[in-house]
């Protein structure tokens, strides 16, 4: 592990440059997972050998990259970051949201930064990285809609890793006003398919008050790099989250997602869809915690996994005593795609509230042999039916995106996976 | 042209006989029914044909056209123009109607070549009409959550937006009420040409009622045990299959 101290930009607040101080000595002082961790349970820990990667220095020429970051047809916002420097940005949002590089709005809006960056315990196993990205981040985005404010679209933002052995440390951090509404995508890809690259990402969403936050991840580096991404959202009373993580990239990673649900009525959407083929690994830890009553949050991951690929799904239900007339539902599934590849899953609950509907589950399964002959009876040959029914079976947790485009965009990285798997999973 | 089984036998993958030389010539222009007990080997004959893994064929052939389709695949098979509507069709969650049968069709052309979006939905849409099928079902999950109707409703929409040259209907009347059953005869009846074969596997007479094939064949224990025209259906209803049986044993 890396043991040179990270410099805070001297422009930055004080505030910052004191957390970056202490989350360089925790992350010191914190040991690294070792076997026998709960949370670390069924994980490969050679992967958190992070020896040798370094921050990239400096950006290589950037028109490629840029012209390589298609998304959304139409977008709110659009940012291209290469090793966390932005080099692109367009913008066409209403008054009253702040959206800028968090480089910039530490320094712009340092108190409102200061009010919702990092602000929940990391708890599912990565304390000692998430350290070490609050003690390194240096850039990332920073949206804050006004109160009552909905915006239109969706705002884009690629991170690419440029350059081999670079870690960057992205920041998505996300804050609604009452009443408002944002969609947000973070999109992770590597600059070419051969440099090992390493992502320690952070994304903090608050959802306040009846409002509606919306975001996505697409998780597309190469099969060289590994990322931990960390996921922390907490909703305020009536207020919606929507969190989405797509893995078809990477040849690991860890996925950490807490919702703490605080507000009485709120909602969190827990999504993800995960093709991990040959060697890759997905390590996913999730945590749904009823602090209100009167709380709705429902989890479905949905993992294809084709080859020697192995993915790991642990979540918790937790409803905190008070936390009456909670709903919270919880399912993975699992679809294995060839006899060599491993799920492994781990759903739990506990519950300290009366009146409670919960429900969790997990299942792993093949594609029945009489799903196989239907579609062949169709003409449809072996290796695309499995494809179909696969593509089908993620298809049912991106169409709860709920917006067409988003939807096509997503599964647009899902067909481009399939079509770099060689087997068809036949 | 004609759909030829000669002296068809089959086991499943344990040995168990199950077909023990099926001979029917199927003709283009020309409607077949099969009748038959329970456990006869109907239900089997149409997947054999079809191509289903889970069979060995131990004797004898099945062409279509003259060519042998023993060493075609079950995609193979399809694509030359066999079509089987399923008793049970599988539900495929995650993937539309229109898409499914859109993949089928995309299935048939030569690669490079895309279907034109605007005539296919078209062409759907007319053979839905015809079928009394909500729009809806062109999002809907192939399948998925139909009800035993809808679901055969929907085997018949795949069929007349593939055109195959050879139908084959296992059980297409079970699971149907008066007015669903009329309505997927009436698409059936529209499919009826003199390019086409069809082979109706059905338990009951009613089907037939609604859908008038040229020949009748009973199959018992593997065998087609008697041929003849429409009036069979109906001397098959009057007496039942025990005299049939007694016939075969007589």
């Amino acid at each position: 592990m890396t043991t040179t101290a990270p410099q805070t930009p001297a422009v930055f607040p004080a505030w910052f440059a004191a957390r970056q101080h202490d989350a360089w000595e925790r992350y010191l002082a914190t040991p690294a997972p070792k076997r026998g961790d709960e949370t670390w349970r069924f994980s490969n820990l050679k992967q958190l050998n992070f020896e040798g990667f370094t921050r990239g220095a400096g950006v290589s020429p950037t028109a490629d990259l840029v012209a390589r970051s298609t998304g959304l047809e139409k977008t709110a916002a659009k940012f291209v970051f290469i090793n966390e420097e932005l080099v692109h940005s367009e913008t066409n949002l209403p008054q009253g949201v702040i959206c800028l590089p968090l480089a910039v709005a530490l320094v712009s809006h340092s108190d409102l930064v200061a009010a919702h960056f990092m602000k929940q315990e990391t708890r599912l196993g990565s304390a000692k990285f998430a350290a070490w990205h609050e003690a390194s981040v240096s850039n990332g985005l920073f949206v804050h809609t006004g109160d009552h404010i909905e915006v239109e679209g969706t705002i884009e933002v690629h991170h690419w890793i440029s350059g081999a052995n670079t870690v960057i440390f992205p920041h998505t951090l996300v804050v609604t006003g009452k009443s408002s509404k944002v969609r947000v995508i973070d999109i992770f890809r590597s600059e070419d398919d051969i440099s090992p690259g390493l992502a320690i990402a952070f994304n903090d969403l608050s959802a306040g008050q009846y409002s509606q936050l919306d975001y996505v991840a697409v998780q597309a580096l190469n099969e060289v790099t590994r990322i931990i991404q960390i996921n922390e959202t907490s909703t305020a009373r009536d207020a919606s989250a929507k969190g989405f993580i797509l893995n078809t990239g990477a040849s690991w990673a860890r996925n950490e997602c807490l919702s703490r649900l605080e507000g009485p009525g709120s909602r969190s959407d827990m999504l993800s869809v995960s093709v991990p083929a040959r060697e890759q690994e997905y390590d996913q830890r999730t945590f749904q915690h009823h602090v209100s009553e009167g709380a709705y949050s429902d989890l479905l991951y949905k993992n294809s996994l084709y080859d020697n690929s192995k993915t790991i799904f642990s979540g918790l239900i937790f409803v905190d005593k008070n936390a009456h007339h909670t709903d919270a539902y919880q399912t993975c599934r699992n679809l294995l795609m060839s006899d060599t590849c491993e799920a492994n899953s781990m759903p739990g609950l506990e519950i300290n509230a009366d009146q409670v509907k919960c429900s969790h589950g997990s299942t792993s399964s093949q594609i029945h042999d009489e799903e196989i002959f239907y579609l062949q009876a169709r003409g449809i040959d072996p290796v695309s039916a499995r494809q179909l029914i696969a593509r089908g079976f993620s298809v049912e947790v991106v169409e709860r995106l709920n917006d067409v485009a988003t939807e096509e965009f997503v599964l647009s990285f899902i067909d481009d996976k399939f079509a770099h798997i060689d087997t068809g999973g036949a | 042209m004609s759909l030829h089984i000669q002296d068809l036998q089959a086991t499943l993958e344990d040995g168990t006989e199950i077909l023990k030389g099926v001979t029917l010539e199927i003709p283009k222009g020309e409607v077949h029914a099969i009748m038959g007990p329970n456990g006869s080997g109907k239900s089997t004959l149409s997947k054999v044909i079809a191509g289903h893994e889970g069979y060995v064929v131990t004797g004898g052939s099945v062409t279509i056209d003259g060519e042998d389709i023993e060493e075609m695949s079950i995609d193979e098979r399809s694509r030359a123009g066999i079509f089987l509507a399923f008793q049970y069709p599988a539900e495929v969650p995650g993937v539309s109607n229109a898409n499914f049968i859109r993949a089928a069709l995309q299935a048939r052309l030569p690669k490079g070549e895309e279907i034109d979006a605007v005539a296919y939905y078209k062409n759907l849409y007319a053979k839905m009409d015809l079928l009394e099928m909500d729009r809806k079902f062109t999002a809907r999950a192939v399948n998925e959550g139909f009800s035993g109707g809808e679901k055969k409703r929907n085997e018949i929409l795949q069929m007349m937006m593939l055109e195959p040259q050879y139908c084959i209907l296992d059980e297409t009347d079970s699971g149907l009420d008066i007015d669903a059953l009329k309505i997927v005869a009436k698409g059936v009846n529209a499919m009826r040409s003199p390019d086409r074969g069809m082979l109706l596997i059905t338990h009951y007479q009613r089907l037939l009622d609604y859908i008038k094939p040229d020949h009748v064949h009973v199959m018992a224990e593997g065998r087609i045990v008697r041929s003849g025209g429409p009036e069979l259906a109906h001397e098959l209803e009057k007496h039942g299959y025990d005299f049939l049986k007694e016939a075969a044993m007589a």
